[in-house]
Parts: C-alpha cells; sequence; structure tokens
C-alpha cells in the first residue's frame, strides 16, 4: 500500500479515534478492533496504522503511555487526549454529513 | 492546552530524537511478536507463523520510514542526513576539500576585511551629535587656493555676523613638548588649538571634567588643557586625581580640566590634547584676516542647508575683501562642505577600488570552484545517472550538490572571517594615518554580512555546477562510453565560459594593479631636487623660556650644528624648517625692491624656509648662482636670501636676481644672494618657488624645524650620538621623527604603495587562480578524449599536431578572457584616473605587460597538459577502457 489518498486517511483517523474513545489500546490491538467491528471489511495495513497513529499523536490528539500489555510485555498504549475528543466529534459530524451526501447520490443513481 | 501538548510532543522528538527512534522499533516489534502469536494460536507451527507473521508485516524499515516520516523536524534530520552525505563526500576527495576551502577563504576572507573597512570608515555616520548638521568651511582666496583654510580674524567675524550656524569652532594644529616635574621623559606631543566651543559644537562631552569655557580662551587667562584618553592612560595612569593637575607644555603652566572619552577622535587619530587658541596664539595672528592658519567647522541650524549656509558666509568675507582693498589675500567667497566629505573624502575611491577588487577575486574563487565542482559532476555522471534512474529526486540531488558547495564555502567563510580578523588587525596597525581609522571593527553586522556571502557563494557556485546535469541526458549518459568522446560537451562548454569570464576580470585586475604600480614608481623616482641617500633626518622643536631671545636661539644652532659636525662619520649637516618631501609649511607675501609696486589687490607670495649656511651642501641641493649664506652674517646682519629656480624664472624673467632686494613684511630687506635647484615640497606635487631666509637671523625664526645629517655609509648608527648631544644641550629637549631620508619619503607615500600592493596581491591571486583553472579543464579534457588522441595517434596523427591542437583548445578562452579583459579595463581604468600619477589610464606599457603576463601563464598551464597529451602511447590510450 503506497500513500493513502485524503480521503482513505481522513477516514483511517476517525476511525482510530472512534476505536480508542472507550479506552486506551495500543496499536496490535486497535488494528484488530477495526477489524472485528466492521466484521473483517476493514484491514488496516501496519504501513498506514502506525504513520497515522504518530501524526495523531504529533498532532496532539492522542497521547501514548508505555504499561504492561495483557501479555505481561511493555506496550505503547494510545488514548485520546481532551483535544482529541472534540476532534472525534468533529470528525464524526463531518463524516455522517459526507456519507449521507454520498449516499443520496449512489441512491438517486 | 493542545499547543502545549504539541509543543512537548516537538521537543520530545527533537531531543530524543534516538530514543523516539528506539521505542518506535519496539513497538513495530511487539506487533510483529503478536501477529506471530497469533498465527501460533491459529494452529501454525513456530517457523511458520513466524515466517507468515513477517510476511504480512511488510518490509519493516519501509515502514519505520513513514512513520517516522509524520514526527516533526523531518526536515531537520533530511537536513542532517545531507550535511553528513555531503561531509563524506568531501572527505574522500581530501585534495579538493582543502584546495577548494582555502580559495573560498581568501576570497570571502578578502571580501569581509574591506567590507569592515568600507563599512567602518564610510558608511557609518561620524560619532557627534547630529552629523548631518556637521559641516567643515573653506575659504575660497583665489583660483589656487580655492579651498583654502581660514583666516582668524574672518573666523571671528563669520562667528560673530553669521545667523545659518548654531555655531562655529576654529581649530589648528599644534605640537607641544610635554615635560613633567619629577624628571619625566620630555616629549612631543600632537596637539590641537581650538576654540572652546569646539566640543559643544561637535556634541560630545568630555568624560571626565569640564569642557572649556569662554573665559579659557582669552590671551589673558590661566593655561588650561583637556587630554585624550589614550594619553591620560599612557602618560598619567588613568588617575582621576590629574584633574585640576599642573602640566607643562612648552615649558608654561597649564591646569588639565578634563579628559575626552576613549572613542573620541577629532581632528585626527595623533591628537592627544587640546588647548584653547586665543590663549596660545598671539591676537595679531587671531585677527589677521589674511594668514590663512586654521580649518573651522560649523554646525547648521535645523534646516538650513549647505549652500545657503554657503552663500552667507560668502557674503560676509567679501564685505570684509571689500573693506580692505589694500590688503591682496583676503578671500573672495566662502565654501561649505559636509565635515563628513572632509573626513573621508579622501579615502573614498581607493577604498572602493580596493573592495571592487576583492569582489573580483571572490567572483573569480567562485568560479574556479564552480569549475571543479563541475568536473566532479562530470566524474559522477554515471553514478548520478544511475541514482537518478533508481528514482532518487532530481531535487534531491540537487541538494546534495548545493550542500557540497555550502560546506565549502561555510568552511572558507569560517576559515575568511579569521583571516579578515587578521588581515582588519594587521590594517589598523599599519594604516594610522587612514581617516577614521579608529572606528574600524568587526562586529554583528560584519559577521551577518559573512553568513550571507556564504550562502551567496554556496548558491552560486551550487547553481552553476548543477545546471550543467540536465534531466534528458539521463539515458544519454549511461549509454556514455569513454569512446563516446562527446560525453562532457556541455560541461567543457560552460567550464571555457567560465574560464573566459575569469581570465577578463583578472585581467581587469592585473590592469589596475599595473597602473597603481607603475604611479608608485612614478612617485618613488620623481625628482626630489636633492640626494636622498644616506641621509638621517630628526625634527626639534625648541620651546619655551630658555629660547625667548633671537640670540638663544641662534646660539643653540650654531653649537647644535658645531658639534653634530664634529661627530665621527658626519660628512655634513644642516638645519632647515622642513626637507623636500615634508611639506608645503608655510608661504609668505613679498615684493621686489626694483621692480614697479604692485597694482593694489595683488599679492606675490612663494614658499619660504628658514636654512642654515651649510644645508644646501648638506642635503646636495646644487647651487646654481652665486652662495649660500655667510655664516658669520648673525641676527641683524644676516639680511640674505637664496631663491630657487623657479622663483628667479617666475619672479626674474631675463634677468639676474642676485644682488636684487626682496621686501618682506613691512620693513626688513634681504639681498639674493644665491639661487639653488628646485625641490619638492611633497613628492606628488611639482617644485613650486621657494625662498630661503637665514636661520641665524634669529628673530621671528620658528622654534622648530628638521636637523639633517649627511654620511657616506650607515647614516642610522648617527642617530644616538647626534641625539646624545642634543640631550647634553637641553635635557629637556625631545626629538622626534628620526628617519632616513628614504624612510620620509616612503612614509609620505604610504597610501599609494599600499592600494598598489593590496591590489597587486590580489591581482596575483587571481592569475594563479585563473592558471589552475585552465590548467585543470584542459587536464580534464585532455583525460576524457585520451581514446579519442589514442585513436588519431594511431591513425598517424603527428605529436605536434596533437600538441598545437590541445594547446589552442586551452588558449581559446584565455585568448576571449583576454580580449574582453582589455576592452573592460578601459573602463576600470577610467574610473581609477584620479588615483593615478604620471601615468595616463590607458597606458600602453601597462597593458602590453599584463597581455604578455597573462598569455605567459596560460601558455604555461596549458603546456602541462598538451604535452601530456602528446606523449600518450596510442596502444595503451587505447586499452585504457
Amino acid at each position: 500500500m503506497g500513500k493513502p489518498n485524503d480521503l482513505v486517511q481522513g477516514t483511517l483517523d476517525l476511525l482510530i479515534l472512534r476505536t480508542l474513545s472507550p479506552q486506551p489500546m495500543h496499536g496490535w490491538a486497535i488494528a484488530k478492533r477495526i477489524q472485528l467491528l466492521s466484521s473483517e471489511v476493514l484491514q488496516v495495513q501496519q504501513g498506514s496504522l502506525y504513520p497515522a497513529l504518530h501524526r495523531l499523536e504529533q498532532q496532539g490528539w492522542i497521547e501514548a503511555k508505555w504499561a504492561e500489555s495483557e501479555t505481561g510485555r511493555q506496550a505503547k498504549f494510545y488514548s485520546l487526549t481532551a483535544a482529541g475528543r472534540g476532534q472525534l466529534e468533529k470528525e464524526t459530524a463531518n463524516w455522517n454529513r459526507l456519507s449521507s451526501a454520498i449516499n443520496l447520490i449512489v441512491a438517486e443513481a | 492546552m493542545r499547543w502545549l501538548m504539541q509543543l512537548r510532543m516537538r521537543i520530545q522528538i527533537l531531543f530524543r530524537r534516538g530514543q523516539a527512534g528506539a521505542r518506535l522499533d519496539e513497538e513495530l516489534r511487539f506487533h510483529l511478536e503478536q501477529q506471530i502469536a497469533e498465527n501460533i494460536a491459529a494452529g501454525m507451527s513456530a517457523e511458520e507463523a513466524r515466517y507468515a507473521g513477517l510476511r504480512s508485516f511488510g518490509n519493516p524499515a519501509l515502514l519505520r520510514e513513514q512513520a517516522r516520516a509524520t514526527w516533526s523536524w523531518t526536515w531537520l534530520e533530511l537536513l542532517w542526513r545531507d550535511v553528513c552525505y555531503g561531509m563524506r563526500s568531501l572527505k574522500r576527495s581530501p585534495g579538493f576539500s582543502s584546495i577548494a576551502i582555502l580559495v573560498m577563504a581568501l576570497g570571502i576572507g578578502a571580501n569581509v576585511a574591506m567590507f569592515t573597512v568600507v563599512r567602518s570608515v564610510l558608511l557609518k555616520p561620524l560619532p557627534f551629535q547630529e552629523p548631518d548638521r556637521l559641516v567643515r568651511v573653506f575659504e575660497h582666496t583665489n583660483e589656487e587656493f580655492s579651498f583654502n583654510i581660514v583666516a582668524g580674524g574672518v573666523y571671528d567675524e563669520w562667528r560673530k555676523q553669521s545667523h545659518s550656524f548654531s555655531d562655529l569652532a576654529l581649530l589648528g594644529e599644534a605640537q607641544f613638548n610635554l615635560t613633567g616635574d619629577g624628571g619625566q621623559l620630555p616629549e612631543i606631543v600632537h596637539g590641537t588649538d581650538c576654540t572652546w566651543n569646539l566640543f559643544s559644537t561637535l556634541g560630545v562631552k568630555p568624560a571626565l571634567g569640564r569642557d572649556f569655557t569662554a573665559a579659557d580662551d582669552q590671551r589673558s587667562a590661566n593655561g588650561t588643557v583637556v587630554l585624550s584618553w589614550g594619553l591620560w592612560k599612557r602618560r598619567f595612569g588613568g588617575d582621576p586625581a590629574i584633574l585640576n593637575q599642573t602640566i607643562h607644555l612648552n615649558t608654561l603652566n597649564y591646569t588639565v580640566i578634563g579628559v575626552m572619552p576613549p572613542w573620541f577622535v577629532y581632528p585626527d587619530a595623533a591628537t592627544q590634547l587640546w588647548t584653547p587658541v586665543y590663549h596660545d596664539k598671539p591676537a595679531q595672528t587671531m585677527s589677521s584676516l589674511q594668514d590663512h592658519e586654521f580649518p573651522v567647522i560649523g554646525r547648521l541650524n535645523p534646516g538650513v542647508t549647505a549652500a545657503q549656509g554657503s552663500a552667507e558666509l560668502t557674503v560676509l568675507v567679501r564685505r570684509l575683501h571689500d573693506q580692505h582693498r589694500n590688503l591682496a589675500l583676503i578671500s573672495t567667497a566662502a565654501a561649505v562642505s559636509p565635515l563628513f566629505e572632509d573626513i573621508v573624502g579622501g579615502v573614498r575611491k581607493p577604498l572602493y577600488v580596493l573592495l571592487a577588487a576583492t569582489g573580483c577575486v571572490l567572483l573569480i574563487a567562485c568560479l574556479n570552484l564552480a569549475n571543479l565542482l563541475v568536473a566532479r559532476a562530470a566524474a559522477r555522471r554515471k553514478e548520478l545517472a544511475i541514482r537518478a534512474a533508481l528514482g532518487v529526486g532530481r531535487l534531491r540531488l540537487l541538494r546534495e550538490r548545493l550542500m557540497e558547495s555550502f560546506l565549502l564555502s561555510a568552511a572558507g567563510g569560517t576559515l575568511g572571517l579569521l583571516l579578515a580578523y587578521g588581515a582588519v588587525q594587521w590594517l589598523v596597525h599599519t594604516r594610522q594615518d587612514m581617516s577614521r581609522v579608529e572606528a574600524i571593527h568587526i562586529d554583528g553586522v560584519v559577521a551577518l554580512f559573512t553568513v550571507g556571502l556564504v550562502v551567496l557563494c554556496a548558491l552560486f557556485t551550487g547553481l552553476i555546477a548543477s545546471g550543467t546535469g540536465r534531466d534528458k541526458e539521463l539515458l544519454a549518459s549511461l549509454q556514455d562510453s569513454a569512446r563516446g568522446s562527446r560525453g562532457g560537451q556541455a560541461h567543457t562548454g560552460l567550464r571555457r565560459s567560465l574560464l573566459a569570464v575569469e581570465v577578463g576580470l583578472t585581467v581587469v585586475l592585473l590592469i589596475a594593479a599595473g597602473l597603481l604600480l607603475k604611479s608608485y614608481a612614478r612617485l618613488r623616482s620623481s625628482d626630489m631636487g636633492c640626494d636622498t641617500e644616506n641621509v638621517l633626518t630628526m625634527r626639534l622643536d625648541l620651546f619655551g623660556r630658555r629660547y625667548g631671545k633671537p640670540a638663544q636661539l641662534v646660539n643653540f644652532y650654531t653649537t647644535l650644528l658645531e658639534q653634530v659636525r664634529a661627530v665621527p662619520g658626519v660628512e655634513a649637516a644642516g638645519f632647515v624648517q622642513a626637507v623636500p618631501g615634508q611639506g608645503y609649511w608655510g608661504d609668505n607675501g613679498f615684493t621686489i625692491a626694483e621692480h614697479p609696486p604692485l597694482p593694489q589687490a595683488q599679492a606675490q607670495y612663494a614658499i619660504f624656509r628658514y636654512a642654515d649656511p651649510g644645508y644646501f651642501a648638506a642635503m646636495r641641493i646644487p647651487i646654481l648662482r652665486g652662495r649660500s649664506f655667510q655664516p658669520d652674517l648673525k641676527l641683524d646682519q644676516a639680511r640674505e636670501v637664496v631663491v630657487s629656480k623657479a622663483f628667479a624664472d617666475t619672479y626674474f624673467p631675463g634677468e639676474n636676481p642676485l644682488g636684487k632686494h626682496l621686501r618682506s613684511g613691512v620693513t626688513d630687506v634681504y639681498t639674493i644672494v644665491g639661487v639653488v635647484g628646485d625641490t619638492r615640497y611633497a613628492v606628488s606635487e611639482d617644485p613650486r618657488p621657494m625662498q630661503y631666509y637665514p636661520l641665524f637671523e634669529g628673530a621671528g625664526v620658528e622654534n622648530n624645524g628638521t636637523l639633517v645629517i649627511r654620511s657616506s655609509h650607515d647614516v642610522e648608527q648617527l642617530a644616538l650620538p647626534v641625539q646624545r648631544i642634543v640631550q647634553e644641550l637641553d635635557h629637556d629637549l625631545p626629538v622626534s621623527d628620526v628617519l632616513t631620508m628614504d624612510q620620509l619619503l616612503g612614509k609620505s607615500t604610504l597610501d599609494t604603495s599600499f592600494d598598489a600592493t593590496l591590489l597587486t596581491a590580489f591581482a596575483a591571486l587571481s592569475l594563479l587562480l585563473a592558471g589552475v583553472g585552465l590548467f585543470g579543464v584542459l587536464s580534464y579534457i585532455v583525460a576524457q578524449r585520451t581514446s579519442e588522441i589514442g585513436i588519431r595517434m594511431a591513425l598517424g596523427a603527428q605529436r605536434e599536431q596533437v600538441l598545437w591542437q590541445v594547446l589552442l583548445e586551452g588558449l581559446r578562452p584565455a585568448l576571449f578572457g583576454l580580449a574582453f579583459g582589455l576592452a573592460a579595463s578601459v573602463g576600470a581604468a577610467r574610473l581609477i584616473r584620479s588615483m593615478l600619477y604620471g601615468t595616463r589610464p590607458l597606458d600602453p606599457a601597462v597593458f602590453a605587460a599584463v597581455a604578455v603576463a597573462l598569455l605567459l601563464v596560460a601558455g604555461l598551464a596549458c603546456m602541462v597538459p598538451a604535452w601530456q597529451a602528446s606523449r600518450l602511447d596510442p596502444m595503451r590510450a587505447l586499452r585504457t577502457e
């Protein structure tokens, strides 16, 4: 997978933020969770996931902490920041607007 | 709050980049392990699970890169990587790098040094209050003295009557014999006689003590003096208790009332103290309308222009002129020019010429560096083409190349700044005589200038060098076999034009240097009218009560000369007010008793000197007619005068001047007893009419002058014995400026020699660079065409043919450059016309010599590669690839 296009990238950010909203998670779990919740439809490649996580962290939407994982190994857990929650709301609203608009067009055609 | 987190992230990622990298690796490894663990859970064997995990994980290096790319400061990291890469590639060719750095260091260093000087001297305003309002005021006396210094009476009238100026101040040069009470050594110090308002006109206050007041500036007042910071520190140990103490100047008492701040320099750096002029000078001098003795400065009122000020002063002096029709030397007009012009006007052109020269040197250095880089690029064409083919971005390649030239320029700039520092120190040390030399400092602006220069050079060389690597050539370079000799044709074409420009600039510099050198040679060989070899000069100043009466003076001079002549090794000795080359000093008006009286409002004046009877013999100034003074005629009986040839020719055309009488002053009548050869009062000035009056007349004799001593050899050894004689005659009498005639003349031509030497050094450097450039390009072309030349030879080309062909190829850019340089020099030479002496701007000898020298160097630089080409063994050449 090369550089994700804007739509995919924007959507991935939304997916990650949404996945993190209930509780902190490490990267692997985020990927699994997205896969699970989407009934195996969305497969997030590592090549997109980690750059996205690091970018979100740089932007201050999420923060990271090293903690013990369920297997007892140290892992990097990401959690939403207050700003990240705001961003999630904004992006969710955005997505709803966009997807209903696309739905309208697709249904019309 | 979010920006705070972002800031924290940025700082973390900047300073803990290594740690962040390790964490990223750890994070990715965790992911991989989870994948493997999942695979095992799904029932795979450990090894299978591992492979499957790695497969689905993808390229870990790429993944890492992509994640890192989202971090901030990535640009910095990339920049750092480029720097490392550039350093590595420069380290691989240390010879190239060190030469390139040295070339840039010389170029940048010279420019930074000259910029420092130009900025400090010409661009910074004077350190006085509102310097724009300060002006220098001149009298326009006649055509010969159109910017004349001012007579005391005229100054007085101007100051009282003018409304354009908030103040006018008068000053004059003065020498003081500074003696102490406690047996301190006597010392000659240069000082300035000034009106009490000099400092307030400039807007400067003493750092210690008080300024002069009008009450100090009167004949009847007690003597007061303000010291320079330097003199205060040096002679009085920087002790503030010196205030209100008395020091002895010319054996008279002066009370120290103030010390000027350390940065204050006016009128020149030699000035060490200031005293009130109306106290020091006789009232007669200060009220004279005809004795033009003093420089005058003024502060214009706000809103008044120099032209308006000048017009008002003209009206005032014109009125004086009209009121005193019987006095011939009252000026008719005034002239006002900015004080800044007055101070730096003389050095502006030479400094800008030198700055332009260093600019040329830097341009040549850049062109040379670009040339070297083009050669490197050509050698690395294949490597670069392969990298480009593998997908390295063009921008990235360009950035790498620019980084290389940037690193070279930066290293050169750093070294250059050090060189400049040394150069500026040296210049300040050697050119104490230059205006505002005390203001020269390397400061922040100069450092910024250096950085700017480095960036400019880097961009210039880098862009020239990479401008050649065209994209469409990519395939061609990959296909280009060494045998296809077209290889670097575009490159060599560019290099040839760069070379032509280099040679052209070099020619301009060489010609400018040649013209200045010739001027200097002319100056030094100008006939002073006397024999300057093995002559020692020293200045004596006889001040004070001990020499108050004419008889005392005459007695002193007679004894001194007798004793000096008796010193073993002394061939002859004499005493004169000023020897040739020591300056104009003074002139006086005279009339000729045998001639009809001059019409009213006309005057005759000529330079005058006091001399002892043995002076002409000691200096070997030929006596053309008559004789020198009679040694035994003293005081009132010494009424003889000797005139110079120019004097005789001007005032006694077709007459025998001997026996005629000169009337000088009102009553004194002198008989002309001799005519002597002409001498120059300054090296660069043609001889003027001169009259010599007898030193032994005593009355009215200036009580200072130059003792000259001639020996057959090693005249400098006589300095000490003679100084000892002076010391024994009067232990409070200091001797100054002990110089041989050659040193004295060398000192007076210092600026010409300085400009000529520097310009010659720059020109020589450029010539060397151009030669190296030619050699490099031709060697490169020959190396590129080795196999072609081999084939030609195998087909029967003669070695001489090959030699000539290569030689001509190398000489062509040199010839183009020479032609272009000669044409440009015509313009450049006109610009420096005012700096030349006795040399025409289009001096054919200089132009021809430069052309020959350049062709010689170019020929030599091209001969080596050409000869190597002609010596090629065809078989070996063909096997090279």
